[in-house]
C-alpha cells in the first residue's frame, strides 16, 4: 500500500529544507512508506474523550523577572559562523 | 593487584582521601588504559587529555587543602551532546564538526563544580538519534565485550568508555532508551531521571519533550554519587523541576523487604531473546529473595509506544534540528547561489541519513492534513501510556523489566532496516513518553559472553526507590565481576 508518495517525499523534502537526489528520493519514499505503514497502528487505539499530553509532568510557564543579565560578547556569538563581517552574520543575497 | 582504572568512583574516593593514590595517579592510569584500548573501541570523538592532566593536578591541590567535593579527581567522560566551554561538540554530526560551545552546559558546569577531571567527548548517533552508535559522521563504537558488535546507542560511546575502563563514569541522554538501552548492552549502570530533575541547559535539543541527561557508572553507589551531583533545579532550563533533591547516597542498602514488585505482562513478548528472558526470569526470583513480592501488572498500551514514539519524536526533532542552517555556527555548503540554495545545500550535505530520515517524518506528521491523523493521535495515545504508567504504581512500588529484547547485535546487521533498528528500544521508549525515572543495571551474561540488563521503573521523582530497589538486586544478585578481554 502506497502511504506517501515521490511527489509528496519531494514537497515534504522542500518543507524541511532538504534536497535529494533521484536515487535518494526512491529510496526515502520506501522507507518513509514502510514507517507510516506501521503508524496505522494508532487508528486502533481507541483515544475518544482523551487530551493529547504534549508533555508527561504538567508545567506552567516559567516566568522569572524581566532584568539585564549578562550576555555573550559579540566576538564570542559570531566565533562560530561560517562568513562574519561587521559584527554581523554573513549570508548569500536574499533581494535582488 | 588492581590498577586505578579499574576501579569505581567510591573505590577511587577512599584511596584519595586516605593519601594512598593522587588524582595525577589516577589520570594516568585512565589515560595509560586510553592510549591501549581506544584504537579498537572508538569510544571517544575528542579526548582531553591536556586539559584533564591539568585538572587532576589542581585536584590534587584541593585534596592537599582538605577540599574534597563530591568528585574531586574523579576522571569523567561526556556525551558529545552536551556543551563543553572552548571543547568543539559535534553531537555525532558533519554539520557540527566544527562547532566550539562557548558555554558549558549546567551538567557539566556541576561536574566541573564537583572537581571533575574531563576525560574527553563520547561518540553518539547524530543529534542521538539511533540504537547502535553507527550513525555517527565520525565512525561506529564498538562494543567491548565483542568488537564486532555495536555498543548500543545513541549514548554509546559513553556506555563502551565505561565497560572499558576508558574512564571511571560518565554522561550520556536518553530520549527514547539512549542511555539506558547502551548500559545493558555493555554490562554497565545507566540510569534516566524523571524528565524535569536534571537540567538540559547547553544539551543539544533532539525530542525536547523526552530528552533527559542521566550517568552511567560501575555500579548503582557510583550513579547515585552522580545524581546527587547533576540533579536540581536549574532557572536557566524552563523545564526543569524545583523539587528538592534528596542524597541519593541514603538509598542505598536498605533493602525492599515488603515491597512490591510489578512485572508487566506486556514485557514478555514473542521475539525477546531466550537468554535474555532466563536472566530476567532469574532477576524476579532474586527480589523476591530480597523480601519482595512480584506480582503481574499490565500496561495495555505498551504495543503503541514505538509508533508514538516515532511521531513526536521526529516531530520535535524536525522543528529543534531547523536551525542547523549555515548561518550562525557549524558547517556551511559551498557555492551558493541564493539563501533558500544555501539552506538546502547545507542541510542535505551536513546531517546523515537517519537524521534526514527523521526530520522527513517529523515535517511529514506536522504538516497540514496530516496533523490531526499522526501528531495529535499520538500524543492522545501517549495520554494512554501515561495513564498505564500511572495505574500501576497504584499497585506496586516500581515496576522490573528487560531493558532490551535481546543482546548486542552484529554491526551493519540492522543499518538498511530502520523499523529493525528502531524495535531494539521497544522496552525503554514508553519510560520517555510518560516522563518517568528508569536505571539498567547488570544481569548476567549470555553464553557466548555478552552482558544483558534489567531495567526498573518507577513514579515521577522516584529515583530514590530505584536506587534502594536496584542496590538491593545488586548485593544479592552477585553478578559475576568480569572484565571485557581488550
Amino acid at each position: 500500500m502506497e502511504k506517501i508518495s515521490k511527489e509528496e517525499v519531494a514537497y515534504v523534502a522542500n518543507l524541511a529544507r532538504l534536497s535529494f537526489s533521484g536515487e535518494e528520493t526512491e529510496k526515502f519514499t520506501s522507507q518513509l512508506n514502510d514507517i507510516l505503514l506501521y503508524m496505522d497502528k494508532l487508528n486502533e487505539a481507541d483515544t475518544t474523550g482523551v487530551e493529547p499530553v504534549t508533555h508527561a509532568i504538567a508545567q506552567k510557564n516559567a516566568f522569572r523577572s524581566d532584568t539585564v543579565g549578562v550576555s555573550l560578547p559579540i566576538e564570542a556569538a559570531l566565533a562560530n559562523a561560517p562568513e562574519a563581517r561587521g559584527g554581523c552574520f554573513e549570508v548569500p543575497k536574499v533581494i535582488e | 593487584m588492581m590498577e586505578l582504572y579499574q576501579l569505581t568512583i567510591h573505590e577511587l574516593q577512599d584511596r584519595l582521601r586516605a593519601g594512598q593514590t593522587t588524582s595525577a595517579e589516577i589520570a594516568a592510569s585512565v589515560f595509560g588504559r586510553i592510549d591501549a584500548v581506544e584504537k579498537e573501541v572508538r569510544a571517544y570523538i575528542t579526548p582531553m587529555r591536556e586539559t584533564a592532566l591539568a585538572e587532576a593536578k589542581l585536584a590534587d591541590e584541593a585534596i592537599k587543602r582538605g577540599e574534597m567535593k563530591a568528585l574531586t579527581g574523579i576522571p569523567i567522560a561526556v556525551k558529545d551532546v552536551c556543551c563543553t566551554k572552548g571543547v568543539r561538540t559535534t553531537c555525532g554530526s558533519k554539520i557540527l564538526q566544527n562547532f566550539v560551545p562557548p558555554y558549558d552546559a549546567t551538567v557539566v558546569e556541576k561536574l566541573r563544580d564537583a572537581g571533575a577531571v574531563f576525560t574527553g567527548k563520547t561518540n553518539m548517533d547524530e543529534f542521538a538519534m539511533g540504537s547502535s552508535t553507527e550513525n555517527s559522521y565520525f565512525g561506529a563504537t564498538r562494543n567491548p565485550w565483542d568488537l564486532e558488535r555495536i555498543p548500543g546507542g545513541s549514548s554509546g560511546g559513553s556506555a563502551a568508555a565505561v565497560a572499558a575502563e576508558e574512564c571511571i563514569a560518565s554522561i550520556g541522554s536518553d530520549t527514547g532508551g539512549s542511555i539506558r538501552q547502551p548500559a545493558a548492552l555493555c554490562g554497565v549502570v545507566g540510569l534516566k531521571p524523571t524528565y524535569g530533575r536534571v537540567s538540559r541547559y547547553g544539551l543539544v535539543a533532539f525530542a525536547s519533550s523526552l530528552d533527559q541527561i542521566g550517568p552511567f557508572t560501575k555500579d548503582v553507589e557510583d550513579a547515585a554519587i552522580m545524581m546527587n551531583v547533576i540533579a536540581g533545579y536549574d532557572p536557566r532550563e524552563s523545564t526543569s523541576v524545583p523539587e528538592e533533591v534528596p542524597d541519593y547516597r541514603s538509598f542505598l542498602g536498605k533493602g525492599i523487604e515488603g515491597w512490591k514488585v510489578g512485572i508487566p505482562k506486556e514485557y514478555f513478548i514473542e521475539g525477546i531473546d531466550p537468554e535474555v528472558e532466563a536472566a530476567i526470569r532469574k532477576a524476579i526470583k532474586v527480589v523476591e529473595e530480597a523480601g519482595a513480592k512480584c506480582v503481574e501488572v499490565s500496561l495495555p498500551h505498551t504495543q503503541y509506544c514505538l509508533a508514538v514514539y516515532y511521531i513526536v519524536a521526529p516531530a520535535e526533532a524536525c522543528s529543534n534540528l531547523a536551525r542547523y542552517d549555515g548561518v550562525k555556527y557549524g558547517y556551511r555548503a559551498e557555492g551558493n547561489r541564493d539563501l533558500l540554495e544555501m539552506y538546502k545545500k547545507t542541510r542535505s550535505e551536513g546531517f546523515g541519513a537517519e537524521v534526514k530520515r527523521r526530520i522527513m517524518i517529523g515535517t511529514y506528521a506536522l504538516s497540514s492534513g496530516y496533523y490531526d491523523a499522526y501528531y495529535k493521535k499520538a500524543s492522545q495515545v501517549r495520554g494512554l501510556i501515561k495513564r498505564d504508567f500511572d495505574e500501576a504504581f497504584g499497585k506496586c512500588d516500581v515496576l522490573l523489566t528487560p531493558t532490551t529484547p535481546t543482546p548486542a547485535f552484529k554491526i551493519g546487521e540492522k543499518t538498511d532496516d530502520p523499523m529493525q533498528m528502531y524495535l531494539s528500544d521497544i522496552f525503554t521508549i514508553s519510560t520517555n513518553l510518560a516522563g518517568i525515572p528508569g536505571i539498567s543495571v547488570p544481569c548476567g551474561f549470555t553464553a557466548s559472553g555478552l552482558p544483558m540488563g534489567v531495567q526498573f521503573l518507577a513514579g515521577h521523582f522516584q529515583e530514590g526507590r530505584l536506587f534502594q530497589c536496584s542496590s538491593a538486586y545488586e548485593r544479592l544478585a552477585k553478578i559475576e565481576k568480569r572484565r571485557p578481554k581488550l
